[in-house]
């Protein structure tokens, strides 16, 4: 014992593992009152080892060759052993990490986690999901398949909608006038060595704001105004270590149960997960009818259709699409309610929040769908598409529950906040 | 409002479920061995001089119970090893020129497609003297392909009947055997079955084995789950 301690005082007096271990985990005051929505931060950070490990391997046998990248992964699939395991872990985890960071997103709109002194802590979020998504839109070309390769088509077409520099910036992106295997070899290095740089920077800091402003509660109440005078300790503080890492464990095993049974029983998820089309090799010469985007960017694909072109130009879909997701940056200062928490707040947030979600999810099962999916209506309304004109009013709602946002917060009628935490 | 969210998150999977009832199921077993090895055997012999299977392996086949010396004997063509891949001799430009498109390679073809689509294509073909290959398909319209095992299955011919129906033309599209094949139309049934139980199978080889396995994992997990539990509730009896 006496050695162990003398080896980690000479480590100490170099680095300082003990203090960070403190200021981290054993004496790390989180509030008490975390409830199921606090699960799916440890989880975010699960799913990026599990996605960076996985992604390694796949790394050693997949061949970014426009004329070889679809075989290899059948290789990987095959061939190498347990390739299929990781193949699967690797493409379910990329629609679970989505699903995760939405919910996780979700606790932070709920619980007011974005408002003052978390501005930077939520920023810090936004760009991590910004990259996430950037991850797996060049993430999603590499196996090649006819899905992989129109829909990075479309979405690089639509930087061509920018005036002036349009065609010659999507033109940089590519490499090439089409998607080709220069845009694959790029798109490569983007997913394996650049992007995931970026994102484990963010997550860094992500975590370093959390820890320095401390987490928010269901309750929405700051636990560091109420210190026991003697040690210092928030009243309704308890360290992380061990209480939420044993806690977070048992969200890690129901985590994994799930994931399990998506990987050995279902992994393409009804065509939701791995789409069908993307079994057949990339064709540059055969269109499919119908070009969706994996689900997690429907909701925002959905409002890039449904906004009509303006002189010609795709160019105000482009934006709106732009708009729905960097919206998300202002929540800290579009929301001006007295309270943070759900618990608290008033019938107008509640109701706005409903139609945001509503919003959402509508928009996102449009965006999987042709918009000629519920037909037309009649010629009263000038036998506009039906899916189109609903997604419309979505797009206006979904926009509307920010752009109100000053406002119905402000004038809400909120309960009181309690001074401790609530159970 | 939880009501109302559950019943958006299921409306997409209702509306699937009623576009696809229009193709009969193929009802294949993926657990038969014994068809899936008819079915590769029709594969070899019928499918494989046209279409390449360039991700499947021949000794994969011992999967099904099948031994080396076995697969050489029946499945293997004098030239080819054991362990190589279901490639084809023709060239892929010549074989543009010959069908008007390449055909496909079939490794994961079932992935795209579906079972049931595949067991409807492939008995779905009827004679059609507007196609360059005398041959269409009720599933695939305009398809290149000619139909390869029309010596089993006889020629169909498309007959069009009009029938008046609460005072409306309707025009009803019956698919009628003109010569028969070789087999009976229940032979017929059970050989494409067979084969597209074998193309699902060749789709993911491993697809039997990664259930089996799952059903260990999912064990595996739900008993770590009670130490798991237990020691989370041991640490919190202390926490008010």
């Amino acid at each position: 014992m006496g050695t162990l301690k003398a080896l980690m005082g000479w480590i100490d007096d170099r680095f300082p593992v003990t203090a960070n271990w403190k200021a981290h985990m054993s004496e790390y005051y989180a509030p008490k009152n975390f409830n199921f929505w606090y699960f799916f931060g440890s989880l975010a950070l699960l799913i990026l080892v599990m996605q960076i490990v996985t992604g390694i391997f796949l790394t050693m046998h997949y061949k970014p060759d426009a004329s070889q990248a679809f075989a290899s992964v059948e290789y990987i699939m095959r061939d190498v052993p347990w390739g299929w395991l990781i193949r699967y872990m690797h493409s379910t985890g990329a629609s679970l990490f989505f699903i995760v960071i939405y919910l996780h997103m979700f606790r932070g709109l709920i619980y007011g986690s974005y408002r003052k002194p978390r501005e930077l802590l939520w920023l810090f979020g936004m760009l991590i999901y910004l990259c996430l998504m950037a991850e797996a839109f060049f993430g999603y070309l590499l196996p090649w398949g006819q899905m992989s390769y129109w829909g990075a088509q479309v979405i690089v077409n639509l930087f061509g909608a920018v005036p002036f520099i349009g065609p010659d910036l999507s033109l940089w992106i590519r490499g090439d006038y089409v998607v080709s295997d220069a845009t694959l070899n790029r798109f490569f290095a983007f997913h394996v060595i650049a992007v995931p740089l970026v994102l484990l920077g963010l997550v860094a800091a992500h975590l370093l704001a959390l820890h320095e402003v401390g987490s928010n509660n269901p309750d929405g109440v700051e636990i560091k105004k109420k210190k026991d005078p003697k040690t210092g300790i928030p009243l309704d503080g308890i360290p992380f270590y061990p209480y939420y890492v044993v806690k977070d464990l048992v969200g890690v095993v129901v985590f994994l149960m799930i994931f399990s049974a998506i990987v050995f029983f279902g992994p393409e998820v009804g065509g939701y997960f791995l789409e069908h089309n993307n079994f057949l090799p990339a064709d540059p010469l055969k269109t499919p009818l119908h070009i969706a985007p994996v689900w997690y960017f429907t909701p925002f694909y959905s409002i890039l259709r449904s906004v009509p072109p303006l002189f010609d130009s795709q160019f105000p879909g482009v934006l709106a699409m732009g708009a729905s997701t960097l919206i998300f940056f202002l929540l800290p200062w579009l929301d001006r309610g007295k309270v943070k928490s759900i618990r608290y707040r008033g019938s107008l947030y509640k109701g706005w929040l409903a139609i945001f979600v509503v919003s959402f999810l509508v928009l996102g099962y449009l965006g999987t769908e042709p918009t000629n999916l519920w037909g037309q209506f009649g010629a009263w309304l000038g036998g506009a598409e039906r899916a189109t004109v609903i997604a419309r009013v979505f797009t206006v709602l979904y926009f509307l529950f920010f752009l109100l946002m000053p406002w119905y917060t402000k004038i809400d009628k909120t309960k009181p906040e309690p001074e401790r935490v609530t159970s | 409002m939880r009501k109302l969210l559950i019943a958006l998150l299921f409306t997409p999977l209702a509306v699937f479920a009623a576009e696809e009832a229009a193709l009969e199921p193929s009802n294949i077993d993926p657990h038969d061995a014994v068809s899936i090895q008819r079915g590769a055997r029709t594969f070899v012999n019928y499918c494989l001089n046209c279409h390449s299977a360039v991700s499947m392996r021949y000794n994969r086949l011992t999967d099904l119970g099948l031994t080396e010396q076995q697969i050489k004997d029946n499945l293997l063509f004098a030239s080819e090893k054991v362990g190589d891949t279901m490639t084809i001799a023709a060239s892929r430009k010549d074989q543009k020129q010959w069908f008007g498109a390449e055909p496909p390679d079939l490794s994961v073809i079932a992935r795209a497609k579906g079972a049931d689509y595949l067991y409807a294509y492939l008995r779905g073909f009827y004679r059609d003297e507007q196609r360059p290959t005398g041959w269409n398909n009720t599933v695939f319209p305009n398809v290149g392909m000619p139909h390869a095992l029309w010596q089993l299955q006889g020629v169909q011919v498309m007959k069009t009947e009009t029938e008046v129906e609460e005072g409306h033309k309707v025009e009803r599209h019956k698919l009628e055997l003109e010569h028969p094949g070789t087999l009976t139309k229940l032979e017929y049934d059970r050989v494409t079955r067979d084969l597209v139980n074998f193309l699902s199978y060749m789709a993911e080889p491993d697809k039997t084995k990664r259930s089996q396995i799952g059903v260990i994992v999912l064990l595996f997990l739900l008993f770590l789950l009670v130490p798991v539990w237990m020691l989370k509730k041991e640490y919190w009896k202390e926490v008010h």
